[in-house]
Formats: structure tokens, C-alpha cells, sequence
């Protein structure tokens, strides 16, 4: 029966190699995963998952969710995140404190997302933007709060 | 259909009105050899060419699309890159040899490439025993490898040249026996014979089932000859580094990658044109209307078509499979490949006594 064995395997090793053939056959006819980067980096390219820069969105009127409580900047482990805050008093004459100036160094962020894990509001999230070249250091610190932004009003919930 | 004789008989005849015979001579061996070389190098450059975006391809990748519209001269401007490399000579190494072998490799495929039937007419010598001359020739190589790897006194490729030398002897006795069946088919080893034999039907179909086991065990072998896929333990690069070129650099490095791709396409016209027709158009029997339009199709286009095609197998197996371990590799030609040649050629005698 030995000599059945050595048929056997003959045929069956061809038709392992036909299998694997195959499907070299189907990669080639696929359609190519390569992105050809300069000639398409106007594309959009949709990537939700991709950690590029951090960002504070903010809506039309201007407003950001950021409450300053800095839980983000204790977090971050290699004190990327600065939030530096001022007191203002409102109209009743309470002080509040609000965010002045919410400071981001991509120079020594690892994109490691534990500052938007752990904010309470939901005020920062990550762009798919990945060209951060720059010639200076002092350039790669951003001010992620734009320019006269303030805390976007809740609505008030009524308890019952 | 167009014959390449009327044009190199008007070439020689027109010579000779100038000259007297012996410079005549001498002038047409200048324009044939320079033929040869330029089209060597102008394949191998295609063929590197070929590969690189096959294997791209195959990998989901696009391969070279920087040089050139889709990456055409890339190529090209790696071979003007090597040619301006600096040649590194090895301490401790044998110069006469080390510069030699690289020559003996390129020599034995460009004496093979010479002997091939490219189109009607277009073979530079017809010998008797074509298929016996080109066997030998191509096995010449083996020796540059064993000297490459013996002169550059070092371990990776001594053990490189080794393992090429068991391998390309051993796969050399089933690649014969597979032309041998051909041969017992045909009648004769003259190439134009072989390929004017195959003029109302090619080997493949004409041969029944032994002519086709004969062409997949040619183009097993074959590519194994090549050192090239899964059967590529002489420069196994995560054993080896680079096997038995590892201390090649420059242009001598470039007459090794030259002639491995080469080989490959002499394996592929090899195959075409003792299986696959050569030159010769489709033709089937009867179907007269279709055998004139066939004809139309010149020659060249034909054999260029079928290489293409067993280039394109070669190619689809190298990137298909993983490497073989030694044992396996020597098993595979020895159990398997020899046992079930041998039994073809015994099947392809009936099949022509019958």
C-alpha cells in the first residue's frame, strides 16, 4: 500500500499548489492597497481610528465643551497638555473658572488617546491630519482653543 | 509569412559586393554578436522590469511607479546606477577566479541565448543536435557559481555554491530526460525541425498526456536550473545573506542578476519552443480560414507571446510558494520528478508507436 501513499501524495501536493497558486492569482487581480501619497494627499481619506493631531471642536457659535478642569493634563503622561484657566466673575457676582488658553506640545505626544478617554465633556478629539512638519520647535506647541471661544451653554435639565 | 532569411541573405549578399569573403565574414560575426548582447541586456532590462510589477502586483502592492510613466525606466536607471558602483576587491580572496566566475556565468547564458529560434528565419547557428548544445551550454553556469562561491573564501558562499551545485545536477537529469521525451516524439534534436514538426499542431496537444506531464516537469525543473522561487537555497537570503554572490558588488554583482534573469528567459523560450510551438502560429487541422489568419500574426509576436507566458508561470510560482529545505528540494527531483520522467518517456514511446 506504500506505493498508493506515494500517488497520493503526488496529486495531493499538486492540488495544494493549484490552491496556493490561486490565490496569488486573486491578490494580482485585486484591487491595489498602495495610496500614492503626494499625487493624492487632497483625497479624504476616511480614518476614524487614526490619531493624527488633537483637536477641540467648535460649533458655529464659537463655543467649545472644554470646562477646564484639566483632568486631561494630569493624565497625559508625558505633560503634553497645559491647560491654563482664569477666574471671571458672572453677572450674579459668583467667580467661575474658565479656560484661557488650552496649550498642546505634538512635540512629545505619543498619541497615546488617554486625554480623550479620560475627559469628562467630550471637549477634544483627534484629526486624521498627519503632516506636522515644521522648521522651529517653539512652532510645533499649539493653542487648541481658538480666539474669543467660550464654554458652549448646556441645556438645563429640570429635575422632577 | 515573413521570412528573417530573405532579410539577413539581402544583408549578406549586399556585404559581399563591398568586400571579399573572409572581411564579410568578420562583419557579420561583429553585427550578430552585438545583435545578441544588446538584446540580451535589453530583455534582461524588461524582464526586471516585469518582475518587480508581478511580484508588486501579487502582493497587493504597485510596484516601481516613481521613474517614468507607471515606473518604465526604473530599470534603467538601476543599470546606470550599478554600472557607476565601485567593484570592492575581497581581502584574502582569489582575484583571478572571483573576477572570472562572473564571466563563466554570463558566458554560459549567452551562448544559450545565441542558439534560440526567435522568429522565421531568425536563429543565428542551426545545429544538428540543437537541443544537446543548448543542455550543455546551460549547464556551464553551474561552474561559475562553484567558482564565485569557492573564490570569494567565505562561508556563506561556499555553502551557497554548494548547495547550487547538488541542486543544478540533480535538476539538470529531469530537465533533459522532459526534452528527452520531446526528442523521441519529434525525431530529431535540430530546433527547426522541431519547431517546423509543430506546424498543424504544437507538442503540447500533439504528444497526449506524456507531453504535457514532459512540459510540467520541464518548467519545475527549469526553474529550479534558474535558482530562483522555492527552489532558491544557493542565495537563500535569511540564511545565506546573498549565497554564493554575497561578495559581489558593482557590475560583477550585475552579470550574476543579468544572467539569473536570463536563464529564466531561456527556460521559458526553451519551453515554448519545444512544447508550445516556438515561432510557429496555432494551427489546427481542417480549419484552413483560421490557419491563414493566424498566419498574419508574425512570427516574433508568436514566440514572444508563448515566453511571455511561461515567464509569467514562473513568475506566478516564485511568489506563490516558500522556500524548500534541502532535503525536500533533493527528494522532490529524486523521488518524484526522475521516477515519473523516466515513465513518461516509456509512455511517449507507446504513444508513438501506436
Amino acid at each position: 500500500m506504500k506505493i498508493f501513499r506515494y500517488f497520493k501524495d503526488i496529486f495531493l501536493g499538486i492540488y495544494h499548489l493549484l490552491q496556493g497558486m490561486y490565490i496569488a492569482f486573486l491578490n494580482m487581480v485585486r484591487s491595489k492597497i498602495t495610496e500614492k501619497y503626494p499625487e493624492n494627499r487632497l483625497k479624504k481619506v476616511k480614518m476614524e481610528r487614526f490619531r493624527g493631531l488633537l483637536t477641540m471642536p467648535h460649533n458655529a457659535q464659537n463655543e467649545h465643551k472644554c470646562t477646564a478642569c484639566g483632568i486631561c493634563g494630569i493624565n497625559c503622561p508625558n505633560g503634553t497638555i497645559q491647560v491654563i484657566s482664569k477666574k471671571v466673575t458672572d453677572e450674579t457676582g459668583k467667580e467661575k473658572r474658565v479656560l484661557d488658553r488650552y496649550l498642546y506640545d505634538i512635540g512629545s505626544c505619543t498619541f497615546c488617546a488617554l486625554c480623550t478617554i479620560s475627559c469628562p465633556q467630550g471637549a477634544i478629539d483627534w484629526s486624521p491630519e498627519f503632516e506636522h512638519t515644521v522648521f522651529t520647535r517653539s512652532k510645533l506647541v499649539k493653542q487648541l482653543n481658538r480666539e474669543g471661544s467660550s464654554l458652549e451653554v448646556k441645556p438645563k435639565i429640570n429635575n422632577i | 509569412m515573413f521570412s528573417f532569411s530573405d532579410l539577413t541573405h539581402w544583408i549578406d549578399s549586399s556585404l559581399r559586393l563591398w568586400m571579399n569573403d573572409g572581411w564579410t565574414l568578420f562583419v557579420e560575426f561583429v553585427l550578430i554578436g552585438v545583435m545578441i548582447l544588446v538584446s540580451y541586456a535589453v530583455l534582461a532590462l524588461i524582464l526586471i522590469l516585469v518582475e518587480r510589477k508581478v511580484c508588486a502586483w501579487m502582493q497587493c502592492r504597485l510596484g516601481p511607479n516613481r521613474v517614468g510613466p507607471w515606473g518604465l525606466f526604473q530599470t534603467g536607471a538601476d543599470m546606470i546606477k550599478i554600472l557607476l558602483k565601485e567593484i570592492v576587491n575581497i581581502n584574502r580572496s582569489d582575484k583571478f577566479l572571483f573576477r572570472l566566475a562572473s564571466f563563466i556565468v554570463i558566458l554560459g547564458s549567452v551562448l544559450t541565448f545565441g542558439a534560440l529560434p526567435f522568429a522565421k528565419g531568425l536563429q543565428v547557428i542551426d545545429f544538428n543536435i540543437g537541443v544537446f548544445y543548448l543542455l550543455a551550454v546551460s549547464s556551464l553556469g553551474v561552474v561559475g557559481i562553484l567558482l564565485a562561491g569557492w573564490a570569494s573564501n567565505s562561508k556563506y558562499t561556499m555553502i551557497g555554491a554548494m548547495r547550487s551545485g547538488a541542486q543544478l545536477i540533480s535538476y539538470e537529469l529531469s530537465c533533459g530526460l522532459a526534452l528527452l521525451s520531446i526528442v523521441v516524439l519529434s525525431g530529431t534534436m535540430q530546433l527547426s525541425e522541431i519547431v517546423e514538426q509543430q506546424s498543424e499542431m504544437w507538442f503540447i496537444f500533439k504528444g497526449h498526456v506524456p507531453a504535457f506531464i514532459a512540459f510540467v516537469i520541464y518548467m519545475i525543473a527549469g526553474h529550479a536550473e534558474t535558482n530562483r522561487g522555492p527552489f532558491d537555497l544557493p542565495e537563500a537570503e535569511s540564511e545565506l545573506t546573498a549565497g554564493y554572490h554575497t561578495e559581489y558588488s558593482g557590475i560583477q554583482f550585475g552579470f550574476f542578476y543579468l544572467a539569473e534573469y536570463m536563464n529564466m528567459f531561456i527556460i521559458a523560450a526553451i519551453a515554448s519552443t519545444m512544447f508550445l510551438g516556438g515561432w510557429m502560429p496555432l494551427h489546427i487541422p481542417g480549419w484552413e480560414g483560421f490557419n491563414g489568419a493566424m498566419d498574419y500574426i508574425p512570427s516574433v509576436v508568436w514566440f514572444l507571446a508563448k515566453t511571455g507566458f511561461c515567464i509569467f508561470m514562473q513568475l506566478w510560482v516564485r511568489w506563490s510558494f516558500p522556500r524548500l529545505r534541502i532535503d525536500q528540494l533533493l527528494r522532490l527531483e529524486w523521488k518524484i520528478l526522475m521516477p515519473v520522467c523516466l515513465f513518461n518517456i516509456l509512455l511517449m514511446a507507446l504513444v508513438v508507436i501506436l
